[in-house]
This record gives C-alpha cells, structure tokens and sequence, in this order.
C-alpha cells in the first residue's frame, strides 16, 4: 500500500506492507534510529512517538493507519540545534543512564507537561507509568520533567 | 586557532552532567539495532516450546523454499561449533556440553534448534513457522528441591541426581560456637529466580569479510576482549581475525557479562551465507533464552549468646542452575559464601551449596550476584535473631559490627575488608530517620491496628573484581592515554561500560590528572580493534579498577610530558601543574600543546627517548574493594488489600570516594528499584512442566515509575586504600542493600500478628493471606 507521511517535518511516500509496524517503518524504511523496540507488545514504551500531537507506541501500529499523519520521533524534537526543553532536562538531571528507554521516555515526558503544564510528582508517575526504565529507578527521569516543567514556566 | 584554557578548578566529586548522553537524548546513538550493512540478512531462531524433549526429526524443507529465505541451519550443521563456554572452574564440576544449537535433545522451554536466514525480518519470522519438529515430550522438572527428590526427572540422563556440583566452606569452628551458644535461630529464605530485563534485549550483527579473512561481530555486550577471545575459539577461528564491537549497549545488569550461543551462531551464518547477518532478540526470547539471576533456597542457622553476639553462622544453599552452565553459572553461590559474614565480625561459618540442574534457562550473574542473596540471608537472620531475644534491630547490629579499628579485617570466609566504619551509615540513617519518634509513632498505629513497619539492613559487599588469583578471566583492567600533536586526550578504557558515565567520570580523572579542559578529552571503549585488551564492565569494578587503570596510564604520561617539557625548556628543575611544565628556576613554561606537538616533532630527542605521548597501564587490583552502608524502610500495609506501601527509603551508602554524586545517585536509585523489584514484584515463575509462565513483561512486574518511592540517598565517606583513587564501586549497592530493608520492614508490619518470616515477592496476595489467616 501506498503510504505518506511526514515525519519531523518532511514528507516521505512509500509503498509498504500492510503489516508493516509504524516503528520498523520508522526504523527500517524511513532509516531513523530514535524510536527503540523494547518489547514489541507495546508494554515498554521505548517505541513513543508522536503521532498528530499524541504521544502513541508505534509498535503497536501499523505504518498504513500513519498514512497521512504528522509523526514526530525524538530526532524532531530539537530545533536548529537547540535542545528541546525535555531533552536539556533529561541531560542535567541524569534522566538517562543506558539510554534505551530514554527517546520514549522523553516523548512520554513532553506529553505530559503538554497536557498539563504543571505536574504533580504523583500525576508525572502515573503519565510514565507506560515507559520502563530498567537503569534509573525514575527518580532522575521524574525530576527532569519537574525541571523541565519549571523551565517552561520562566 | 582553539586553545586549550588551563583551568585550575578540578573536576572529580562534581556534581557534572554526563558527556554520553547528546546521542542518547537526541536518539542517535547506535545500538546492534541500529547498524545497516549492504546486503545484510535477517536472522530468526527457532526455539524448543518444551522443557525437556527428544527431537525425532527436523523438516526444514518449506522454510529453505520459503522466497527470500536463503539459508537453514539446525543443529546438524552447527555441531562443531562451541561449545557454549562456562568459564568457572569447582572440584568436581559436572559440565554438560551446551551445543549452540540443540542436537537431538532439547533442555529447558527456548532452547534454540535451529535457525532461518532471510532477506527481511519478516520473512525469517514466515519461514521459522514453517519449520516442523517431531517432538518426543519427556518430563521435566523446574524447581531446585523436587529436582534433588528421588525419582525426579533427570535434566541430564548421565547424571540422575541432578546435582552439578557439592561445595563446601569453613572457617573457624563452627561445632564449638554452637555448643557454646545461649539461642540457634534457624529460618529457610528464598532468594527468587529474577529476570534481569535490560531494556536493550541482546542483539548480534555478524559481517564476515573473506578476502580479508576477518569477523566482524557486533553484540550487545558487557565484556567485548573476553567474547573475542570465547567466540574465536567455539569458530575455530584465530583470534586476531575477530573483531567484536559493544557499540551502545542498552543495559546489562549481568545478563550480558556472557558469552551465548547466538554470537557464535551468527558468526558461523555470516561466514556460512558470505553476508552480513543481524539476529535481535524478541522479549520473549530475551525472557526464555537470556540468563536469570538468584534462584536460592537457603537454610540458615545462626548460633547467639543472650546478649545478642553472634557466635557462628550455618548456610546451606540449595542453587537452581538451570540447564547448563553459562560463563560463570556455578561460581555465582560461592560468592554468596563469602560474603556470608556480612558485616558482623563472626569467625565461625561453615557453608555448603548443591549446584543443582533444572530443566530452566541458565542462572548466572544479575546486579550483585551472590552478594544480594547472602546480604539477603544474614540481614534477615539478624532480624530474625532480634526478634528471638527482643533486641532493637539496631541495636543487635550495632554489637556486632566489625569496629573501625579492626580494619584490614580478616573474615572467616577468607577476605580482607579494606576499610569500614559499619556504624556510621546506619547512626545516620536512624538520624535521617529520627528512629525513637518512628518507633513511638509505630506503637501509636499499633494501637490503632494499623500494620507500620520499620525495617533496615546493614550490608556489606565485596566489589572491584578483582584480584586475578580470584577471577576467572582476570581481575585486572587496563587504559590508554594518548595525547594527539595538537593536545587533544583519548583515553581507551578496557572496562566496557553501558550506562555507567565512565565516559564522563574517567574524563573527569584525566582533566584533573593533565590539567586540560574536559572538552579536550575523548573516552573510547567497546571495541576490541581500538582499544587494548581488557575484562569489561561487572561486578561494580569500571571505575575502582578501570578507572585506577587510567590513572596509572595517566602517571606514566605526566612523566613524559615533564621530560620532553623539561628538555624544551632546558632545565632538569621542572614541575607540572595545570596543564603546564614550569622551570623552577626561571619561571618559564611549556603547554601540554607545545609539549605534545614538539613530542611528535621528535626534535633533538635525548638519547633513548621515545617520540609522541601515550602510555599503556594494566592495573592489578591487591584487593577487591568492600562499600557498605544502612537502607531504612518505612511501610504501611493494607489490612483489607495486602499492598505494600513504601513511605520512606532513607539509603546511606559508603562508596568511598565519589568522582561524580550526580552519576553515584543514580547508580544507587537504579540498584534500589531491582532490589524493590525483588522484594515487591518480580519472580520468574516456571510451572510444573517447565513453561515459563511469567514470559512477557505483561506477566513479570518490573517496576514503574508510579511504584518506585522517592529515595532519600546520603553518603558517608569512607576511602579504600586499595587504589589511588579511594573509590569503592556503587553499581550493585542498591540492589545489595535493599532487598532485606523491605522484607524486615514489613515483617515487622505484621508481626502483631505473629509474623515472623516472609519471602519475596510479597505480593498483595501473599500478604493478605497471612492476614486473612490471622484473623481466623
């Protein structure tokens, strides 16, 4: 099937399998490297993407239901060389240790101070709840999006 | 033209953030994954779904003429590959020879049989369907004690008994410490069977290039020089021709300090299929086929006065193995012996482990290795103890602990404890804690019915493996520093770290040491054809031992640079600091830069003097090193629902040295939340046939962020006098300390109600059980 999409900014047209998953799209036919596959059964989350402004696992979807969509991965997230508040946080607050988890877990961050500038230490929590991190033990990553919810507010 | 500032400031024990993690934020780092070769093949492996069977036959026909299918291998094919090396050595030590892929048995449910090679990973997963086994279920038996039962199924035909191996360990004497004994409490703690879950699950790319005759394997991997060295030899092929790269490596945790079958197997199908080939492990597969950690059932015994001193200690521990031996499967539990005494300065232990084979994947080293499982044990039984002669739990630690003027200390098992001072981190955890209030406020719930506990332990653990009489592969790592012509610094560590900051934290090492800018500072590892042999990253040992590397390496260099400095300044009265040689006498100075450059010059060299900076230092440790600390743990648990909740975590961890609190924290927070795992959620369960029934992360409960408590870590500073550096280690403390705090905690929540024991995971349901059954 004949797919668009356009992903970080660009455009890209291919014809795909239907069974294609939108991460090993991303991966394999688009040639990104962010988005990682840590499970496949859309439990560890290190696979989020945006996908028109939500933040979903894209192991558990297929390329074609993309098809038009606007998809930002972790490599969209910087602009002109300037980090993204989420990853400048991730990055001062040690929120990242093997690095795996750590695209999703940054997508799944900035989801969050999305939907509420604000954040509660319980109500960060329960929005990562979708993303293992097996290093950290969280406490880096919840103060990052402490940190970086603060950053926006200045 | 850029110059390298001289900055006086130093850099070790900041708190400054990590010089790994652009890539890693901005998702460009590259792991096996991510690596694309033209002409690269797609490889997936067809797994046993029975613990234990004969194969009658294998049809491999539909899948070879499956289009883009273009190879078949099963175990036929393979068999004088390997075998699969364990690289433990105990007398008497029964190996089984672990083919990489099975011939006609298979031995626990994963176990490879066979492999489809593609053009595309979907059409190897299309083929592998196709691939038909002719199975001969026998049975099977998953857990250690009914494999040691008369009449159980044998894992291994030749060996009925099931038993691996006996060890046996005394020290002092152990008969004369219980006949003198007042009380000899005694308790059976289980130490689960853990899957260590890296998020990166392994991965192989193999590319082999025949012209050249080389093998170039990318694993995911902990130990690079050592899979090098394993992997030539289950190829046959010499081991110059191989080239193995860790390039980012998603986590470890231990499970990947090994050498499997699959890197073996892929660098026999790239050399088969002149292509390059890629297999990634599936979570499933990572959960059936990748070690597991513990897997103890423990029998202890421990011999007291009336007044709270330990007299002797007795452990029997009974070691689920699994199937086979990975690399260093049996040596695991003796770690757990050694460590034995934990802090307390008992001299008379006696311990006997039973290796035993199950029809389960491997155990092998996950975060502390032994060392969580006997900190497990001793912290429970002093707890046990406690509650036996109505003693405070922190008080009978505190009678006990090996003092601070008894350092070096010899333990009975053996070793030689650095330096401690056992009775600083747990005062101040209670401080932190302000232990009197908690235990008035626990007295006041318990009179309102309310289940609060308070649990600690006081652990000790043996880290920096080590010295090499003591380590199977080696105990030493090596460095090297190399200054380019214009100034620029490379430091190449053996240690192979993945997540650990050493990139950060040797830089920091080394900007201190020359006295130039981090930025000028590059970290290499991982890849055994740019940097010089070494043991890799386990064992809380990169930066204690990897790290005393680089700064020996470092010493070498400095004395050349104030040679070659001394000579272009035309003085023997020279110093260096700063980044710069200085005349004494004149006050005139050289730069590193100058210095470098005018070294590679080679102009009007002295005699025998060796042009260009760089210097090579392997570091043999005289001792392993020994952090210690005290974790406290408040929790309140549910009457109605049997929930756990954690109020506090206060950890107080003594890692000697800190080179960067930012990085330690992290270590010790990530430790925490495996050893929370352990205590709270995590178990692999096998059933009676040997299926692996937590098989998905839907099924083992790692935790998540909504689980993890916020953790109160402080330090206490006690430097080692075992490296330079003072530094201990801090990756497995976490893991080490927490795991017996919880347990003891909620122990003491529930013993109002006659509570005396619990093992983990003390799941919702186990606890509101017990409740239920005190009640009636």
């Amino acid at each position: 099937m004949n797919i668009t999409t356009h992903i970080n900014g660009k455009s890209y047209s291919h014809d795909v399998e239907p069974r294609l998953l939108l991460i090993h799209y991303l991966r394999e036919v688009v040639g990104l490297t962010g988005p990682h596959i840590g499970c496949e059964t859309s439990l560890c989350g290190a696979c989020t993407v945006e996908l028109n402004g939500k933040a979903v696992k894209s192991c558990t979807m297929f390329a074609v239901q993309a098809d038009g969509a606007n998809v930002v991965t972790i490599e969209g997230l910087a602009s002109n060389g300037k980090l993204h508040a989420m990853q400048e946080a991730f990055w001062n607050e040690h929120g990242a240790q093997c690095g795996f988890c750590t695209p999703g877990m940054i997508m799944a961050s900035k989801q969050i101070i999305d939907r509420n500038p604000n954040p509660t230490e319980e109500e960060i929590r329960h929005g990562l709840e979708g993303n293992i991190c097996r290093c950290t033990g969280y406490q880096h990553i919840v103060n990052a999006v402490k940190a970086a919810a603060k950053a926006a507010g200045v | 033209m850029a110059t390298t500032i001289t900055k006086p400031e130093t850099l070790v024990g900041k708190r400054i953030r990590r010089r790994e993690d652009p890539r890693l934020i901005t998702g460009t780092a590259t792991y096996v994954d991510d690596i694309k070769m033209p002409g690269m093949h797609y490889a997936t492996i067809v797994r046993s779904p029975h613990a234990a069977a004969r194969i009658r036959s294998i049809n491999t026909k539909k899948a070879a003429a499956h289009k883009g299918v273009i190879a078949v291998f099963t175990g036929k094919d393979t068999q004088k590959v390997g075998p699969v090396p364990c690289g433990a050595s105990l007398p008497g030590l029964r190996v089984p020879h672990h083919h990489i892929l099975a011939m006609d048995r298979v031995y626990f449910a994963g176990h490879p049989v066979a492999v489809v090679v593609a053009t595309d990973r979907y059409v190897a997963a299309d083929a592998a369907d196709l691939i038909e086994v002719d199975w001969d279920v026998l049975p099977a038996v998953a857990d250690p004690e009914k494999a040691l039962a008369k009449g159980a199924p044998a894992v291994h035909p030749e060996w009925p008994d099931n038993v691996a191996f006996n060890y046996h360990q005394e020290g002092g004497n152990v008969e004369k410490a219980f006949s003198e004994a007042d009380v000899v409490v005694k308790q059976r703690i289980t130490s689960q069977r853990l899957i260590p879950t890296a998020m990166e699950t392994r991965g192989v790319v193999a590319d082999w290039r025949p012209a050249d005759r080389q093998l170039n394997l990318y694993s995911s991997t902990q130990i690079p020089h050592l899979m090098r060295t394993l992997v030539a030899q289950m190829l046959g092929l010499e081991e110059n021709r191989l080239r193995v790269v860790a390039p980012e490596v998603g986590g470890g945790f231990g499970s990947k300090l090994n050498v499997y079958a699959e890197e073996a197997l892929m660098g026999f199908v790239a050399m088969k299929i002149q292509q390059p080939v890629k297999w990634i492990e599936s979570r499933r597969e990572n959960f059936l086929c990748t070690i597991h950690g513990r897997g103890h059932v423990d029998h202890y015994e421990v011999a007291a006065k009336r007044d709270g001193t330990i007299l002797g200690i007795k452990l029997h521990i009974i070691q689920d193995l699994g199937a086979y031996h990975q690399l260093l499967t049996p040596a695991i539990p003796t770690l757990s012996v050694l460590m034995m005494p934990g802090l307390y300065k008992t001299q008379n232990v006696r311990a006997d482990i039973v290796g035993v084979f199950t029809n389960c994947v491997p155990t092998d080293a996950y975060r502390g290795a032994g060392r969580p499982e006997a900190t497990h044990g001793i912290e429970r039984m002093v707890d046990v103890l406690a509650a036996e002669l109505k003693m405070d739990p922190a008080e009978i630690r505190l009678k006990n602990f090996v003092t601070k003027e008894q350092f070096p200390f010899p333990t009975a098992t053996g070793l030689t404890y650095d330096s401690g001072d056992y009775a600083a981190p747990l005062k101040k955890a209670l401080d932190i804690v302000d232990y009197q209030n908690l235990r008035n406020e626990q007295a006041q719930a318990r009179k309102q019915g309310k289940l609060m506990g308070i649990g600690m332990s006081t652990y000790g653990e043996i880290c920096a493996f080590g010295p090499s009489p003591a380590t199977p592969a080696g105990g030493w790592e090596s460095a090297t520093v190399k200054i380019d012509p214009t100034g620029k610094v490379t430091v190449m560590t053996g240690a192979s770290p993945h997540g650990q900051g050493e990139e950060t934290t040797f830089a920091q090492i080394a900007a201190d040491e020359l006295g130039v800018n981090i930025d000028d500072i590059l970290v290499l590892h991982g890849d055994t054809a740019v940097v010089q042999y070494g043991i890799g990253t386990f064992g809380s040992r990169s930066t204690a031992v990897g790290g005393t590397a680089v700064y020996f390496a470092l010493q070498d260099l400095k004395a050349k640079i104030k040679k070659f400095g001394a000579m272009l300044l035309g003085s023997d009265d020279v110093s260096f600091s700063g980044g710069q040689v200085i005349c004494n006498k004149t006050g005139k100075s050289k730069s590193i830069q100058e210095i470098a450059a005018a070294s590679y010059r080679a102009m009007k060299l002295p005699p025998n003097t060796e042009p260009g900076l760089i210097s090579t230092h392997f570091w043999e440790p005289p001792n392993f090193t020994f952090p210690f600390g005290a974790h406290i743990v408040v929790t309140d648990v549910d009457r109605d629902t049997g929930a756990v909740a954690v109020r506090r975590y206060v950890a107080v961890d003594d890692c000697g040295n800190i080179l960067n609190p930012l990085i330690v924290d992290g270590q010790i927070h990530g430790g925490v939340a495996q050893g929370l795992g352990q205590a709270l959620w995590e178990q692999a369960v096998y059933d009676d046939n040997g299926q692996l029934v937590t098989g998905e992360l839907m099924d083992y409960a790692v935790p998540k962020a909504h689980m993890m408590p916020r953790i109160e870590s402080d330090h206490t500073t006690t430097p080692t006098s075992v490296n330079p550096l003072g530094v201990k280690g801090v990756g497995e403390a976490g893991t080490i300390g927490c795991s017996p705090a919880v347990v003891n905690s909620v122990v003491d929540a529930l013993a109002p109600l006659g509570v005396k024991h619990l093992d983990m995971p003390m799941t919702p349901e186990t606890i509101w059980k017990l409740i239920a059954r005190s009640k009636s």
